[in-house]
């Protein structure tokens, strides 16, 4: 059958990709981009990082392509402000705003929600930091020097309390886990990069939870489970996302934290492919369902569910070394790989000592990660690494050349 | 085909370099280094990606 209309649900990065994707290749069938937001596709990094600094001025959104751009050079329908909300996948139809729209294709791209607080509904001054909408709040919220308190000592959380620590304002990060970024890098190296939080005046609270949040109308108080009060007038929950399936229940399609999908993207019914952070696809390169929340992933997977949704005779697999990085206070942390490992070992500088450092994570036999801190011209080497499989000594073996040519180099 | 940096927009993530390590490197300082300014042969569609995966859209090939 030949495909005459491409429906991508999901405006933001991967389904601005598959978009843009099945152009490049030459689509040129009838393509609609259905989108929740009303804003159009913007990019979420920024969101959390200079798009909160003091700048005296309005931020600009960090916006993709002008609506121009993507109805004319794109050839795009837009349908943006409602979301998605059944798929049909027998009569090969979706519903968006009441409307039934027709797919021969169909690229599922709703992407994550942020995590609420239980309890804070009805409490004005709390946040999740997720949407362009989230952010202009928090912005708004640091702009008048809010006293900030932070739940979740993960990127969003971290990212968040440099901003509010850069314009001077006391913040406060709560963490349930003992160390920050667990899930990222593991609880050794979350550790070790908490002395990044303690050198820039954060006050980090690890091994605790919120019990309750308290005001009248706005947050006043936030209530932690050792007793302890802490006043505040802003509340950023960073407590990760769950992904965006609701729609999807009745659809046929199996979920398990994602839509779960083969190598190529197939969520198993014909036509529908999904991409982004939705989609926990098999990856080849790990042999594992992996669902991913990275930058990278969702623009890569969305060009790939695109072009393997149009042409499912030709599907290509998708294997990928995850990479994520994140920019706190004056640092940049980057990681490859998994952060699940049997042993972690700095090969390099003292991550914990002075924020500069390497940290390789082995897996069985095999290099599985690598983490760096303020070391930006490591991390990719070990992603070519991870990518080949490479074995633990070959790991260990390459950071020793590298260390002696850093200081031959210093010296 | 030749390829530039805009230094404005480019933040040294080093997605192009693991693309295409032979034509990007990110320095100890975090800045991105060519290799070469022209595309090498037998690697254009590697370099391709790199340019089309840029997340800060600081690079461009051009004739």
């Amino acid at each position: 059958m030949s495909v005459r209309r491409l429906v991508v649900v999901g405006a933001s990065l991967a389904g601005l990709r598959a978009v843009e994707a099945a152009r490049r290749d030459g689509f040129d069938g009838r393509i609609t981009l259905v989108g929740a937001e009303p804003h159009l596709p913007y990019d979420r990094p920024p969101l959390s990082k200079r798009f909160l600094d003091a700048s005296g001025t309005d931020p600009v959104p960090p916006t993709f392509r002008t609506e121009e751009a993507l109805r004319t050079d794109l050839g795009a329908e837009l349908l943006l402000g409602d979301p998605a909300t059944f798929l049909d996948t027998a009569a090969r139809t979706i519903v968006v705003g009441g409307r039934t729209i027709g797919y021969d294709a169909l690229v599922v791209a709703t992407g994550a929600t942020a995590r609420r607080l239980p309890g804070a509904a009805g409490l004005t001054g709390v946040h999740t930091l997720r949407t362009l909408d989230d952010a202009l709040a928090v912005r708004r919220a640091l702009d008048s020097g809010a006293r900030t308190v932070v739940i979740g000592a993960g990127f969003i959380g971290a990212e968040t309390a440099a901003a509010a620590r850069k314009r001077g304002l006391d913040v406060v990060v709560v963490e349930t886990q003992p160390t920050p970024l667990v899930r990222a890098v593991g609880e050794a190296m979350g550790g070790a990069l908490a002395s990044l939080h303690l050198r820039h005046g954060t006050d980090l609270r690890c091994g605790l939870s919120v019990t309750s949040l308290e005001g009248e109308e706005r947050v006043e108080r936030v209530r932690l489970s050792d007793g302890s009060v802490l006043d505040a007038d802003l509340v950023v929950v960073g407590t990760g996302a769950v992904p965006a399936t609701d729609w999807l229940e009745d659809s046929g399609l199996t979920l398990s934290n994602g839509v779960v999908c083969d190598e190529t993207l197939c969520t198993g019914a014909e036509g529908v492919y999904a991409a982004g952070d939705v989609a926990r696809w098999h990856n080849p390169a790990f042999d594992r369902l992996m669902r991913l929340e990275h930058w990278i992933s969702a623009a890569e997977q969305g060009a790939v569910a695109a072009r393997n949704a149009l042409n499912p005779a030709a599907a290509k697999t998708y294997a990928t070394v995850p990479y994520f990085w994140s920019d706190q206070y004056d640092s940049r942390i980057q990681f490859v790989g998994v952060p699940q490992s049997d042993e972690i070992d700095v090969v390099d500088g003292d991550i914990e000592g002075d924020q500069h450092g390497v940290a390789l994570y082995r897996g069985g036999d095999r290099l599985v990660g690598a983490l760096a801190v303020n070391r930006p011209t490591e991390i990719m080497k070990y992603r070519g690494l991870i990518a080949r499989g490479a074995s633990w000594a070959e790991g260990l073996a390459f950071a020793r050349s590298r260390s002696r040519s850093r200081h031959t180099t210093d010296a | 085909m030749k390829i530039t940096v805009d230094r404005s927009k480019c933040t040294g993530l080093g997605i192009c370099e693991s693309l295409s390590p032979d034509v990007f490197e990110v320095d100890d300082a975090g800045e991105l280094v060519l290799k070469t300014d022209t595309v090498p042969a037998g690697i254009l569609s590697d370099v391709q990606e790199a340019v089309a995966g840029c997340p800060t859209e600081a690079l461009r090939l051009e004739p």
